[in-house]
């Protein structure tokens, strides 16, 4: 899309003498669409333009809500990276959520909606409704609590024991051997959210006369026409539920903390996003909040960069 | 020469004969296809594929279920169940005494519950319409209107600001509504969740996939960027629409005022719910009703836009 604006603007003006005009003369020709984006835009630049802006500032500062912020330079950075071992450990956890339930629950989501589409209308309705419930519950966690709890009423410690894979209760929630992989599943399970049903989407808008195309021109399987004409037709979806993948699997953190507590034990399933909350709203240090949060931005940044090249290969 | 002229024309003649059966069979097979589509069924699938897919998903989604089924089950049992330990996953004997103490609680409360459900209805309305408008102008324009100056750069704004967390910023957030007077009244409740950008993001991916051919058209027709958004554009956007529909109302309906509403009046059915809910650990079940209760809303709107969703609506009129 940016190519084509480049090629627009590389027509010779016609009826201007320097660049600024030209530019002037094309808002003045598209003064439409210009009104057309205003009403969302107002809002955006008010409530998140500006807060992000805003705050980016207070990464360099020491504020504790109450007192004006104190302006202290990179010490926040430093101290961050220099004196706060509970960050690096916070930084390696992240890293294994990202790496563990990113690509899985994008694969796993592209999956499971791509075989709802083969079903029947009726059932396609349903199926979406069973996957999707999991966002629409309130009180997941409570269930995921019981299943794991660490004496032998838990579900899962019952049931092995009976099974005599174990002879005594293990302490899912709170042995750090366990934690991570516990968290990362139930992660993996509450990910069928925004990305899911904007998939499902990306498969409905698809035109069917290009299904009808492609039988004629000989395919003969589903798995064919995956590759050849879905995966090719839905890139912007799939770009789409790239990116809510890459900020869902950076910003992990909330599953960890209801299920282990905050802080967990050991700091285990410590993520930077509960270091960002632990200062945050706990502690009130939200000048180091912010330089937390602005590493976080960063890292996402470069992902999600590098993503987009990957998948831009594929898509077009 | 001749005979071997005569023999590659021959060949040549049998090849074609050949590729003609081919075609006729093919053309066969698409007619059955044909007939296959229209009971609703995919075009290059099989029977035996279908099952084989209706029992994994069928084993996987009792997985996904089970909480919005426990759930209800809790919400149902009587207090002599609901302290067995471990939980029971079924319910015995069930009793709609839980949501029946809901409503009484709810009935006797300073404000009229009546109030709380009135400002949970007329905000959740009013972003999902406000944000539906909004989005689809702005995501026409962003998707296919390359030529106007600051295109690339609006683009990547709305990227680069989906990944940004709101820990840091709710404070900034919070100062620029209580500078422009909005705490404390409905606007601070709805136009923060207007202007939230996966929304638009959704939208304008899903339109970039439209044939430049149709708006060409619709311009050459006379149309001009509005008319061609909301008359050529949207209806072909249903899926998309239905599941922005969904991610908002949704959103909507959960708002917890917290922070930028105090008043008692103008507190959504959630934060009331959550304080009956908390009052009280005798109150296990009464959790588990509103809870249920809570969640009504949003299943109903996401079966409503799901099941209008029609295959065939996708791109009608889109033919070259």
């Amino acid at each position: 899309m940016a190519k084509k604006a480049k090629e627009t603007q590389a027509v010779k003006p016609i009826n201007t003498d320097s660049k600024f005009h030209y530019t002037m003369h094309l808002m003045k020709m598209n003064q439409s669409c210009y009104w057309m984006m205003l009403p969302f835009f107002l809002l955006f630049t008010l409530f998140t333009i500006i807060p992000v802006v805003m705050s980016l500032p207070l990464g360099l500062t020491s504020f504790n809500l109450v007192q004006f912020p104190k302006y202290i330079g990179l010490q926040n950075f430093y101290s961050l990276f220099v004196n706060d071992d509970i960050f690096l450990i916070a930084i390696k956890n992240t890293l294994i959520f990202a790496v563990f339930t990113g690509p899985f629950s994008y694969v796993l989501s592209f999956l499971l909606a791509w075989l709802i589409n083969e079903m029947n209308p009726v059932l396609k309705v349903f199926f979406t409704f069973v996957f999707y419930a999991p966002s629409m519950t309130p009180s997941a966690y409570v269930i995921w609590q019981l299943v794991f709890s660490g004496d032998s009423y838990g579900y899962l410690n019952s049931v092995l024991m009976d099974l005599g894979i174990i002879n005594s209760a293990k302490q899912w929630l709170t042995d750090t051997r366990y934690m991570m992989t516990v968290v990362i599943i139930v992660q993996l399970w509450m990910s069928m959210g925004a990305g899911f049903l904007a998939l499902r989407a990306g498969f409905q808008g698809i035109d069917t006369a290009l299904y009808e195309a492609g039988a004629i021109e000989g395919i003969q399987n589903r798995f064919q026409e995956l590759f050849t004409i879905t995966i090719p037709a839905m890139g912007p979806s799939l770009l789409f539920a790239a990116v809510l993948a890459i900020s869902g699997a950076f910003t992990v953190g909330t599953v960890g903390q209801q299920l282990c507590g905050l802080p967990s034990t050991g700091y285990a399933v410590h993520t930077i996003m509960n270091h960002a909350n632990d200062y945050g709203s706990i502690r009130y240090e939200m000048g180091y909040a912010s330089a937390i949060c602005f590493v976080l931005f960063a890292v996402m940044l470069i992902t999600n960069h590098v993503i987009r090249k990957v998948l831009s290969k594929y898509t077009d | 020469m001749a005979e071997q002229i005569m023999d590659s024309l021959e060949s040549a003649n049998a090849k074609a004969l050949k590729k003609l059966r081919k075609r006729q069979k093919r053309k066969g097979d698409i007619e059955k296809a044909r007939v296959k589509k229209s009971k609703g069924k995919h075009i290059n699938g099989s029977l035996g594929g279908d099952i084989c897919i209706f029992i994994l998903l069928f084993l996987l989604g009792l997985f996904m279920i089970f909480p919005l089924y426990y759930s209800i089950v809790q919400s149902l049992k009587p207090i002599s169940e609901l302290f067995v330990f471990p939980p029971k996953l079924y319910v015995l004997s069930p009793t709609g005494e839980n949501f029946s103490n809901l409503f009484k609680v709810a009935g006797n409360l300073w404000v009229p519950f009546s109030r709380y459900v009135f400002n949970s209805v007329f905000i959740t309305i009013v972003i999902t319409i406000l944000h539906v408008f909004t989005v689809c102008c702005c995501a026409y324009v962003l998707s296919k209107c390359p030529q106007i100056p600051g295109y690339g750069f609006a683009n990547q704004l709305i990227v680069t600001s989906m990944l940004f967390t709101s820990t840091a910023t709710w404070i900034m957030q919070f100062v620029i509504m209580a500078k422009m007077g909005m705490i404390n009244t409905y606007w601070a409740l709805i136009l923060p969740q207007v202007a939230t950008p996966m929304g638009l993001y959704l939208m304008r991916q899903n339109m970039s996939t439209i044939n430049d051919a149709v708006i060409d058209a619709a311009k050459v027709d006379g149309a001009g960027a509005f008319r061609t958004c909301w008359q050529v554009v949207i209806p072909n956007q249903k899926p998309a629409i239905a599941t922005l529909i969904i991610f908002v109302f949704q959103g909507a309906w959960n708002i917890q005022g917290g922070a930028l509403v105090y008043k008692e009046a103008l507190k959504t059915l959630p934060t009331i719910m959550t304080q009956i809910a908390a009052s009280g650990i005798a109150r296990q079940g009464v959790i588990y009703a509103s809870a249920v209760v809570l969640m009504i809303p949003p299943l109903v709107i996401f079966l409503i836009a799901q099941s209008n969703v029609m295959e065939t609506m996708a791109n009608s009129g889109m033919k070259d």
